[in-house]
């Protein structure tokens, strides 16, 4: 396999405008196929989620899934989609083992959704608009292995295994018109639009959105032209991007690429590229060509789908809140800075700092915990910090007995262990634990009084004004109660003792 | 006549993944035309005003439910096929797709 010269990134910017394109699909969570009632999971037994109409055997019939189009239609929302009054499915003709029926039953020229947009926003907050072209219904592919000779399982033999479990898994293509315009932030920007898609289909609950399990799946289409040129160069479009870091180097590297071509007086290939994730540079895949013949006619075994405004209508009804939109919100009502609020995403945190709020936290005290306490403790556990087992409200409870006095921060972490440790409620384990702050004077007055005994020099000092000195004195008393006094109220006895008003 | 030459005939057979003879070509350039000229009479008997359709009956939203029914097992999946594997379809590899 040769290696392809390459430029740098910043000489590829200097000489060249890139611009992109994308094929996000999606597979919807629906219980079943697209057309037929076989259960669509991942990772069962092979073979096992299929019927008739997946195998694509003589005679059978499929039947559209109901929820399938629902979601289709929310996905086309979410996008600023127009969604059509009237359309079809289409057969796409190919030969390949993936598909049992020798066609992919997609859409072709009457796509559900068309003509939207959605503004993608840059780490800087640079918002850029991204033009959507459309937003088709088909069903996904069985899945190959590829065995043989070459792995040694089969001398001689190349082969492949087929699973049709995945065949027929409901999919949404959404197709980007082209972006132009990102200049050197092309990488930035495609890792972004790619996680917008991702979040959006998550809020909207059509789609696990899980890119590692292949939910959410981009091609991405790269050329470039020399800077003030209007006519596109000659696409590659990359397959097989399937993370958000993906998805940025390998934009990156077509870039550098075509540059490196371009410079060279070669036209670049329209071809499909594929994308290896291990040294981050693609390879050439087939050329376009005759294969490219899909011929497109209308499904004959369907009847088209007609979305009446009132449904339409019914379905906007339903859509969450973007989640732009919702984090704008959010980082207003609870006055973070951008960095905390940036934290606070990044940590995958901000629905259970909302719902600790709801419960009944301040902002504040809710960050606190969650990004102090919590996130910590998930990271050292290897899980999402939601599902360390801590709820909002057990995050209320300790910051309550914190404020009234009963714990302070330092205990109320131990508790937080405890109720990790499934011990019980925060109250439950203040009581087992013993560890409620001590707030009968008695023993504290015993404490000082020892204190005040043992450091004199200290005592005369704050009874001279020197307050700031009181610190020697309340560190001790601190000490003498293992950590379980009030200290501001040890504070308060000691001035009270010695006579000194602040 | 219709537009079907003997070169059309070799690119379909081509993308469908048929082998064909000379003659065959040359036999089917002529049947192919025929039976596209009988398809085109259709559009001579329906007018300006009829719409092309996709499907002989104006239905629309024909739906199913999203609850799951019934499926094969492996074994019945299997059954019919040429050679499997591991509970798995076994194809022969399909080279420019590496």
């Amino acid at each position: 396999m040769s290696t392809d010269e390459i430029l740098s990134f910043d000489e590829a910017m200097e000489k060249y405008d890139p611009v992109l394109g994308f094929e996000v699909h999606v597979e919807l969570n629906t219980k079943t196929k697209m057309f037929s009632s076989a259960p669509n999971v991942f990772g069962d037994e092979p073979n096992t989620n299929v019927n008739e109409v997946d195998l694509g055997m003589p005679g059978v019939l499929p039947v559209v899934n109901k929820t399938a189009v629902e979601s289709s239609i929310k996905i086309g929302l979410a996008l600023n989609c127009k969604i059509a009054e009237s359309c079809r499915f289409a057969r796409k003709n190919y030969f390949y083992p993936d598909t049992p029926k020798n066609f992919q039953t997609s859409q072709y020229d009457e796509p559900i959704a068309y003509d939207g947009y959605l503004d993608i926003e840059l780490e800087d907050g640079t918002v850029f608009r991204v033009e959507i072209e459309r937003a088709h219904m088909e069903e996904d592919a069985g899945k190959l292995t590829h065995m043989g000779g070459a792995t040694g399982r089969i001398h001689g033999a190349d082969f492949s295994l087929v699973d049709y479990n995945r065949a027929g898994v409901p999919l949404v293509e959404i197709v980007t018109k082209p972006i132009e315009g990102a200049g050197s932030r092309a990488p930035e920007l495609a890792k972004a639009y790619v996680a917008a898609i991702r979040e959006i289909v998550k809020n909207l609950g059509v789609s696990d959105a899980r890119m590692e399990r292949g939910n959410v799946r981009c091609d991405a289409n790269v050329s470039l032209r020399p800077h003030g040129r209007e006519r596109f160069g000659i696409r590659s479009e990359t397959k097989n991007v399937n993370s958000l870091r993906a998805v940025e180097h390998a934009v990156r590297y077509e870039i550098q690429r075509h540059a490196a071509v371009l410079d060279s007086g070669n036209p670049v290939v329209q071809e499909t590229r594929h994308w290896h994730e291990d040294t981050r540079t693609t390879t050439s895949g087939r050329p376009k060509s005759d294969a490219d013949d899909y011929r497109y006619f209308p499904e004959p075994d369907l009847v088209p789908v007609v979305a009446s405004r009132e449904w339409v209508e019914e379905l906007r009804a339903t859509l969450p809140e973007p989640p732009a939109e919702r984090r704008k919100r959010l980082k207003a009502d609870w006055g973070y800075s951008d960095l905390e609020f940036r934290d606070v995403v990044n940590a995958g945190v901000l629905d259970e700092i909302e719902e600790t709020i709801a419960a009944g936290a301040s902002a504040s005290v809710a960050r606190k915990w969650w990004m102090g306490e919590i996130v910590g403790r998930a990271k050292a556990a290897d899980v999402d910090p939601g599902q360390l087992g801590v709820s909002p409200a057990t995050v209320v409870e300790l910051s309550r007995m914190v404020e009234a006095g009963k714990i302070n921060n330092k205990m109320a972490s131990q508790v937080l262990d405890g109720v990790l440790a499934g011990e019980g409620t925060p109250e439950e384990i203040v009581e087992k634990r013993g560890l409620a702050v001590v707030s009968d004077d008695g023993p504290l007055l015993e404490a000082i009084d020892a204190a005040l005994a043992a450091q004199p020099d200290v005592a005369d000092r704050i009874r001279g004004g020197k307050v700031q000195a009181i610190g020697a004195i309340v560190g001790a008393v601190m000490k003498a109660t293992r950590g379980q006094a009030d200290a501001v109220r040890v504070r308060e006895l000691i001035l009270e003792k010695l006579g000194v008003t602040v | 006549m219709a537009a079907i030459n003997r070169d059309d005939v070799a690119h379909l057979a081509r993308l469908a993944h048929i082998e064909m003879s000379a003659e065959e070509l040359d036999r089917m350039a002529g049947e192919l035309a025929v039976i596209v000229d009988s398809v085109k009479s259709v559009s001579e008997a329906a007018g300006d005003d009829v719409p092309a359709t996709s499907h002989p009956i104006p239905l629309t939203n024909v739906f199913r439910e999203d609850v799951v029914g019934h499926t094969f097992t492996a074994e019945q999946a299997l059954s019919g096929a040429p050679d499997s594997d591991e509970n798995r379809f076994k194809v022969p590899a399909i080279l420019d797709e590496a």
